[in-house]
């Protein structure tokens, strides 16, 4: 399943340093990681060690300083000039909502078939589809100012959604949620990964939210921002909504927790 | 007692305008001030309702009406695409900042005669007046715009591989919106000022042209009129460009500062 051949994200080698003051800053020393089509990974790692920047640069946002980015086995950087064919069926959404004030949720939704020239029936239609998929089918008309913070995340999931990703990355997606609206959201997400079958790579601070949804948790060590361990979890999926309070799970997150306070001294 | 209150905090603006006229009214009677440098205000209203049964008036009102629309149309095209282009190219806002200051500071209205010269004494002279005059607000408000775009929306739109257009007629344009009308708000008035200005250096039509007129026959309560019907004509483009504002941009009054993009 992780032949490096059929992997739909492949890191190599991959480090950032960014400039600060005139001074080089090493955000990512260097992590390989292979995500295989289907697969839904969830990273996570102490504040600092660099696990958002290795989302931004898989999105496309930020260009590695070594190594190569691969989506569906073509490199996305060459040579300063991102390759923006390989980012046409890969979604993203970030912490915060990030939709278009001045759009419906609707039009925000939309917006990639916007994009690509799609007409406007058809993409109601889709735009449509997608609010009833994420549990927002009667608000489709409402301006995001409307809705509440969890509507509006569900919102950005149908936004990403509607370019028909292949791929999903998923930028810390809950934390501005509260708990419940967070836990709903969990099970939300892990059915909207089966009912589309798509490719998802989540970093997040919640390590229950981590175990929960994902078939592999990869911990990010902080000074050398490195893979530290990647973990398989075996839960059989749909996991159930009482899955938290197995004692094998509670083992797995405890087991965790702590690697993670040793990886954050 | 409370409801009293109330009511004269609602009309107290109105009260304050009719006290002033009246205080007008009672200065010039009182002091015996001369017709000539200083009407009473029942004798401007009567030389408007005279000024307004004039046939030509309205001639006079349509040619300072297109002026003023026309440099400011003007001023709209050139400042949201010059402030568009130079909010998004360093390059090319260093090279043309010295010009854009320049426009800034110099007086614009000591160029009128030149403008003039230029463009002869019909309707182009003071619609290129009246459009440089309002160009910079709204150049500058559009520059603004365009520069605090969100940065979190515009990678929303590199992470769809969106091109310069889409980025700019989805993004840029409507997240800058509330800017650019604010500048226009500034702008319609300078713009009137504009045509104005260029109608009182030269030509025979406009409202500017008939308050040099009326000066000229010594008819101070007509030249009042003609500067209220300006005032007036003022005010109802004033409000036009506000109401576009709010329509355009109800989705920025309805959210919270901490929100807004």
């Amino acid at each position: 399943m992780n032949s490096p051949a059929l992997a739909d994200i492949e890191l190599s080698g991959v480090g950032k340093t960014f400039e600060s003051e005139g001074r080089e800053v090493v955000a990512i020393e260097r992590i390989d990681l292979a995500v295989a089509p289907g697969e839904f990974v969830s990273i996570l790692g102490p504040s600092g060690c660099g696990k958002t920047t290795a989302l931004r640069m898989i999105a496309g946002l930020v260009e590695p300083s070594l190594g190569d980015v691969a989506i569906f086995g073509t490199p996305l950087w060459n040579r300063g000039r991102r390759n923006d064919a390989a980012l046409a069926r890969l979604g993203v959404v970030f912490q915060e909502p990030r939709l278009f004030p001045w759009f419906t949720i609707e039009d925000n939704v939309a917006l990639p078939l916007r994009l690509r020239g799609q007409g406007e029936a058809a993409r109601r239609r889709r735009a449509g589809e997608l609010c009833e998929l994420v549990g927002i089918g009667g608000f489709a008309k409402h301006r995001p100012n409307e809705l509440s913070g969890g509507m509006r995340q569900r919102a950005a999931i149908a936004r990403a959604l509607a370019g028909d990703p292949r791929i999903l990355l998923m930028d810390e997606p809950f934390g501005a949620l509260d708990a419940i609206t967070r836990d709903q959201m969990n099970l939300e997400l892990q059915r909207i990964w089966r009912a589309t079958g798509c490719t998802i790579l989540l970093v997040t601070h919640s390590i229950s939210e981590a175990v929960f949804l994902a078939d592999r948790v990869v911990t990010l060590s902080l000074r050398p921002s490195r893979v530290h361990r990647v973990r398989r979890i075996d839960f059989q999926h749909p996991r159930d909504p009482d899955l938290p309070t197995d004692p094998a799970f509670q083992t797995i997150v405890r087991a965790i927790k702590h690697e993670l306070a040793e990886l954050g001294r | 007692m409370k409801a009293a209150r109330r009511w004269l905090f609602r009309l107290l603006p109105l009260l304050m305008v009719v006290l002033f006229f009246a205080a007008w009214e009672g200065y010039v009677v009182f002091f015996k001030v001369s017709a000539f440098i200083l009407p009473p205000p029942d004798r401007i209203v009567t030389a408007m309702v005279r000024l307004l049964q004039q046939r030509n008036v309205f001639m006079h009102v349509r040619v300072t009406l297109v002026e003023t629309l026309g440099g400011f149309g003007a001023a709209i095209v050139t400042g949201v695409a010059l402030g568009t282009v130079m909010a998004k190219s360093p390059w090319i806002e260093r090279a043309l900042r010295p010009f854009v200051v320049a426009t800034q500071i110099i007086p614009k209205v000591a160029l009128a005669p030149l403008f003039i010269l230029w463009f002869g004494f019909g309707l182009e002279s003071k619609i290129v007046i009246a459009a440089v005059l309002s160009f910079f607000p709204i150049f500058s408000n559009t520059f603004i715009g365009v520069r605090s775009v969100d940065r979190g929306l515009r990678e929303v739109m590199t992470t769809m591989n969106a091109g310069a257009w889409p980025i700019f007629w989805l993004l840029e344009i409507r997240a800058a919106m509330p800017f650019i009308l604010t500048g226009m708000e500034v702008g319609i008035v300078l713009a009137i000022i504009g045509a104005i200005v260029g109608e009182f250096m030269g030509g025979s039509v406009g409202l500017g042209n008939l308050a040099i007129l009326t000066l000229q026959e010594m008819q101070v309560d007509k030249l009042f009129a003609v500067v209220l019907l300006l005032t007036l004509i003022g005010v109802v483009l004033y409000i036009g460009v506000s109401m576009l504002r709010r329509w355009l941009t109800a989705w920025h009054e309805a959210i919270g500062a901490d929100e807004r993009p």
